[in-house]
């Protein structure tokens, strides 16, 4: 860890101030940025003790919870502020009667320690576990030193992507969070010194391709603020399904996210969400699109999944996370139209 | 001996300590307060092999506060080499430019703050020569070579094995593998050094007060003497701190360079590669029975990874050619060089992976037989050691598979693989044996009685999470005839009489020997003063019959005299003993070698008379999902013969937790390495898994009585390594049971069952 300055910031209008400092590179989420926004900091303190994260400054911006931090659902959707912690959202009653996908995918992960500090801002934001990144003691990795290669390749990658990865980087997306908002066509609120975007949350993290370095489309200086989940009438009908070496307290192996509207045991809408899989929160339209109009059985699960993992790619000991993830997503389909709603 | 140190064996007593550990008051070695610390951060070696050409230190010298940097050009020559675990040759660090492994110490940085000595270490930069390294098993470049035999292990044979297994009806032939390992326990490997002139303090969490004392003397050449070791709490050890390491010494000079106190915490993945594991292992097992289930003939053959120089290795052969009566059997074992740290102890060092293949291979046996595994077990069990013939001390191994079936309802199992099934979830019963030698050592210690009914014990034990603490008390108390809330019992201090390293599950047995010979000898003096005082209620009769019992000595006819008058008598403040125990079959020097640091140990395989083990049953349910695979573990069930129970209490808590361990062996962990660079990959707590409260569900731990009076005066075995040695097999048994498919290689997990 190295020495940075700590500036706290009273709201949003000074958080923005403190982060779009007059040098070039002003507050973003990739990794050299010197300055970074600091929330829950289970993510950014961490990698700024295995040396991996040396930011300059960084902005406190919990004192923004009170702007950016309820919970909030209405006619039109779930709201969420970036400020609030993984543990009220998972915990608040409507989050669990409305949208259980939201909360499972919150409560599956980390620990209660954890999900009490982090913020859903800093969460889907949250960097891969991929051990080449966490460790620059190992000079290749495209995401830490663009160029220098990507060890994990022909290196120990079981837990790593098997769908959106690149000949440079093959990290997977380790959140949980945020594959549910993937699915369920979320959109995220951003400010920035320009004013204020809304975004799709597809949109917000971007494949590797070759410039694994740049995880997101956030500008430099930009802030998450919030979260809208779409209203449907398959939210209520959802899951999030994690398989994962032991029963709590770990990253997903694999995951399915699925949220489904069921007419008369046929398909109307289905929402799909993959994580542990993929290079960044993945939502599947072709799985989506599979399981349209068609009766819920084994066999339509079975297509779906197909479908869903139809482009995946291995990289030696994470190829059987195709097969795995095939699977984890017909159960979670047969799961989620079991389910009493 | 007199029988009453036992006295209060076997009731449930909490530990005398254990206020102190929940309210913070325990003091673990990095807890211990010294003035004005310096602070000590490590710079550990990128890659693997080759050498170090230099390095630039200009970035981390400016770093404020920084104080001092060793490296090899500064303190190279100031130590002498380390030895490894077994006392031989081990990898180097500072003494040389030579990079034997990853994350070799490289240099130690010393700042007034842990951060600034953080910041700086980070600024270090190295340049390397590197070598290609050769990571494990099968890399070019790693030497094999056969184990040669030596008094510590051997290659025990009988009879014609190849010829035995080639006629024999029904045989399996299979090969096993275990992985690397790493004991991760929560408290790091921390060093403090404090200099008072020529002496040396030194606050580091070992297993080895003596032994740790000892080794940094002789690297720094110093006397003995002059060297001290503190460790009162250790917070979980499991054989990771049973020897000396590198870190220690380079402490002391930094400490001794700087005139001050230097404290190291280092960081959870250099804790991978600054200390030992468990070498991954391979393993050739043939196995060859009659069709009524007799074993015909047992060959098995171990590999293990070791260092470049040393040939560490834990052969643990010895146990498996004892495990059941069979005509022929043939061992060897093979250690294979990389450029790896030097492996150590860890829980069961030997048992732990060598059972997993013999069990593993006598369940594929009874499934090739037709036969209940319990059953074969139970045909080939036998009360005399198939090697040498002598007796077992005693063997309580089908008594423990009776009691742990019949708890675990056994009986319910559809022996089809496969056949048993519960909604979506595959579910499979597995059992294996347990078994652990029973060692005991040479001990000493220090003990004192007032006439107020008070006594003191002093010994430089250690108290490693196991209750070590309460177990002398109890065996104090009992001796003595007081509570156990009137002993105090001070350990973890090397200016205390010497017992041997707590590891091989020796510790209850060697300090409760010696803690019972001392109470005798208390006894003794009373007694004998007692009935030489023309005064006293005693005088002329026979000392011998005397006892201590209820605060006071008392006759056989039921006379009492208080302790005021027995133990004012002799002493005013307080009587004092020093006592040394040599267990029988140990050389008269045994107890000068402690002293010393040496470790002389009465060992269950080693012994002229028996051969003496715990042994003990494991049952485990597992649920394997239909679809995605995930193991569950709902139900686990063992049963233990270990000789006397000191404390239940604490003995359930070590029971229980090496079976929780070995569903972790089997289930979770690995150290993965990146073969290429022979570099340990999943260096930290999220990623190297261990169980979690949600993974163990119902766990049954059976006490299955019984007296050996063989094994040790006071029928201890030792309970600390048993518990992890048969769940391995047991959980890949169950997984078989439960699918089909027998998994030879640990850790068991979802894609080996896809």
């Amino acid at each position: 860890m190295r020495p940075f300055r700590y500036e706290h910031a009273a709201d949003r209008a000074q958080a923005l101030q403190l982060a779009n400092g007059p040098r070039e590179a002003t507050a973003s989420a990739h990794i050299t940025a010197p300055i970074q926004y600091l929330a829950g900091g289970t993510t950014l303190i961490d990698l700024m003790k295995l040396d991996v994260m040396r930011p300059e400054v960084l902005v406190d911006i919990n004192a923004l919870a009170g702007q950016h931090g309820a919970i909030r659902a209405d006619a039109s959707g779930l709201h969420l502020g970036a400020l609030a912690r993984m543990a009220d959202a998972a915990d608040d009653l409507v989050v669990r009667r409305d949208y259980p996908m939201i909360a499972q995918s919150l409560e599956l992960a980390a620990s209660p320690q954890l999900r009490n500090m982090a913020s859903l801002g800093g969460n889907v934001l949250q960097r891969t576990r991929c051990n080449y990144f966490r460790d620059p003691s190992w000079t290749a990795c495209n995401k830490r030193h663009p160029g220098s290669g990507c060890a994990a390749m022909d290196g120990v990658n079981r837990k790593l992507a098997v769908l959106g990865a690149s000949d440079h980087c093959i990290a997977n997306y380790p959140g949980d969070f945020g594959v549910a908002l993937a699915a369920l066509g979320a959109t995220v609120d951003i400010e920035g010194a320009g004013g204020r975007r809304v975004l799709a949350f597809e949109d917000l993290h971007r494949l590797p391709g070759d410039t694994p370095h740049i995880e997101t489309n956030l500008k430099p200086g930009e802030l998450i603020t919030g979260f809208t989940v779409p209203a449907g009438p398959w939210t209520r009908r959802s899951l999030y399904l994690k398989i994962r070496d032991r029963q709590s307290y770990e990253f997903a192996l694999t995951s399915a996210a699925v949220a489904l509207d069921v007419e008369g045991g046929v398909v109307r809408e289905a929402r799909i969400g993959l994580g542990g899989l993929a290079a960044k929160p993945w939502r599947s339209h072709e799985a989506e699109a599979a399981l349209k109009g068609r009766p819920l059985d084994e066999a339509a699960a079975h297509a779906a999944a197909d479908a869903a993992l139809a482009k995946a790619a291995g990289h030696g000991e994470a190829t059987f996370k195709i097969e795995l993830g095939r699977r984890t997503l017909v159960r979670a389909l047969l799961q989620a139209h079991a389910m009493e709603v | 001996m007199a029988d009453d140190a036992g006295r209060l064996y076997g009731k449930p007593e909490v530990r005398i300590d254990g206020a102190a550990k929940v309210t913070g008051q325990a003091r673990y070695a990095s807890d211990e307060p010294v003035a004005n610390p310096a602070y000590a951060y490590l710079v550990t070696s990128a890659i693997s092999r080759g050498h170090i050409t230099g390095m630039d230190l200009a970035a981390a010298e400016a770093v404020p506060g920084l104080l001092d940097i060793l490296t090899h050009e500064t303190v190279g020559k100031e130590a002498k080499p380390p030895v490894g675990p077994d006392q031989k040759p081990t990898t180097t660090t500072l003494e040389t430019t030579q990079v034997w492994h990853d994350g070799q110490i490289i240099a130690v940085v010393v700042a007034d703050s842990f951060e600034a000595a953080r910041e700086a270490a980070h600024r270090v930069v190295v340049h390397y020569a590197p070598e290609t390294p050769s990571a494990t098993f099968d890399s070019p470049g790693a030497e094999a070579e056969v184990r040669k035999t030596d008094e510590q292990h051997k290659d025990p044979a009988k009879g014609d094995a190849p010829a035995a297994f080639a006629a024999a009806p029904v045989k399996i032939d299979a090969r096993y593998e275990t992985p690397t390992q790493h004991h991760n326990p929560l408290e790091l490997f921390t060093t403090t050094c404090v200099w008072d002139g020529p002496k040396l303090t030194i606050y580091e969490p070992t297993q080895t007060m003596y032994g740790l004392k000892a080794a940094v003397a002789k690297q720094l050449g110093m006397e003995p003497a002059d060297v001290r070791t503190i460790s009162r709490y250790v917070g979980g050890a499991f054989g990771s701190k049973g020897a000396a390491t590198s870190r220690t010494v380079w402490i002391a000079i930094a400490a001794r360079r700087l005139k001050r106190a230097v404290k190291l915490v280092p960081t959870r993945d250099q804790a991978f590669t600054i200390a030992t594991y468990r070498a991954e292992t391979r393993h050739h097992l043939q196995l060859a029975a009659n069709r009524d289930g007799k074993l015909q003939a047992l060959i098995h053959e171990g590999w293990e990874v070791t260092s470049r120089p040393s040939s560490y290795n834990v052969s643990g052969t010895e146990t498996t050619a004892r495990m059941y009566a069979c005509p022929n059997i043939a061992t060897k074992v093979n250690v294979v060089h990389a450029d790896r740290n030097t492996p150590g102890f860890m829980r069961a060092p030997p048992d732990t992976p060598y059972m997993f293949a013999l069990e593993s291979g006598m369940d594929e046996l009874a499934h090739e037989l037709g036969m209940d595994p319990i059953e074969l077990r139970r045909i080939n069990d036998t009360q005399t050691d198939p090697v040498d013939g002598k007796p077992f001390s005693s063997r309580s191994l089908m008594k423990c598979f009776d009691a742990a079936a019949a708890k675990f309802g056994w009986a319910k199992r559809d022996p089809k693989p496969g056949a048993m099934r519960d909604g979506d979830w595959l579910v499979g019963y597995g059992c294996a044996t347990s078994c652990y030698p029973s060692n005991i050592g040479p001990a000493a210690a220090r003990l004192s009685l007032t006439p107020r009914g008070k006594a003191v014990i002093q010994l430089a034990g250690h108290e490693i999470g196991t209750g070590a603490y309460t177990t002398v008390a109890i065996t104090v108390a009992g001796g003595l005839g007081l509570k156990v809330t009137d002993i105090q019992v001070f350990m973890g201090d090397s200016n205390l009489p010497p017992v041997p390293v707590a590891g091989g599950s020796n510790n209850a047995a060697s300090t409760a020997h010696v803690a019972a010979k001392a109470c005798e000898e208390i006894r003794q003096k009373l007694a004998l003063a007692a009935v030489q005082n023309n005064a006293g209620i005693f005088a002329g009769a026979d000392p011998s019959k005397l006892r201590l019992t209820d605060g006071a000595l008392a006759g056989p006819d039921g006379r009492r005299e208080p302790l005021e008058t027995a133990v004012g008598r002799v002493a005013g403040g307080a009587l004092e003993v020093h006592v040394e125990n040599v267990p029988e079959g140990l050389p008269p020097d045994a107890a000068a070698g402690l002293y010393q640091g040496k470790m002389a140990m009465s060992r269950g395989t080693g012994r002229k008379d028996v051969t003496a083990y715990a042994f003990g049953a494991q049952f485990v349910e597992v649920r394997i999902h239909a679809l995605t695979r995930e193991i569950r573990t709902p139900r686990i069930v063992s049963a233990f013969a270990s000789g006397t129970i000191v404390n239940p209490l604490t003995a359930y808590s070590q029971y229980m937790g090496g079976a929780i361990w070995g569903v972790s062996s089997a289930l979770h962990e690995a150290t993965e390495i990146d073969l290429r660079e022979a570099r340990y990959v999943n260096d930290n707590l999220a990623d190297y898994l261990v169980p979690v409260n949600a993974d163990i569900d119902h766990l049954d731990v059976i006490f299955v009585p019984e007296e050996d009076s063989r094994v040790n005066p006071l029928g201890i075995k030792g309970i600390g390594e048993i518990g992890i040695v048969g769940m391995n097999a047991a959980v890949a048994n169950a997984v078989f049971h439960a699918t089909g498919k027998r998994i030879r290689k640990l850790p068991i997990r979802i894609e080996h069952l896809l």
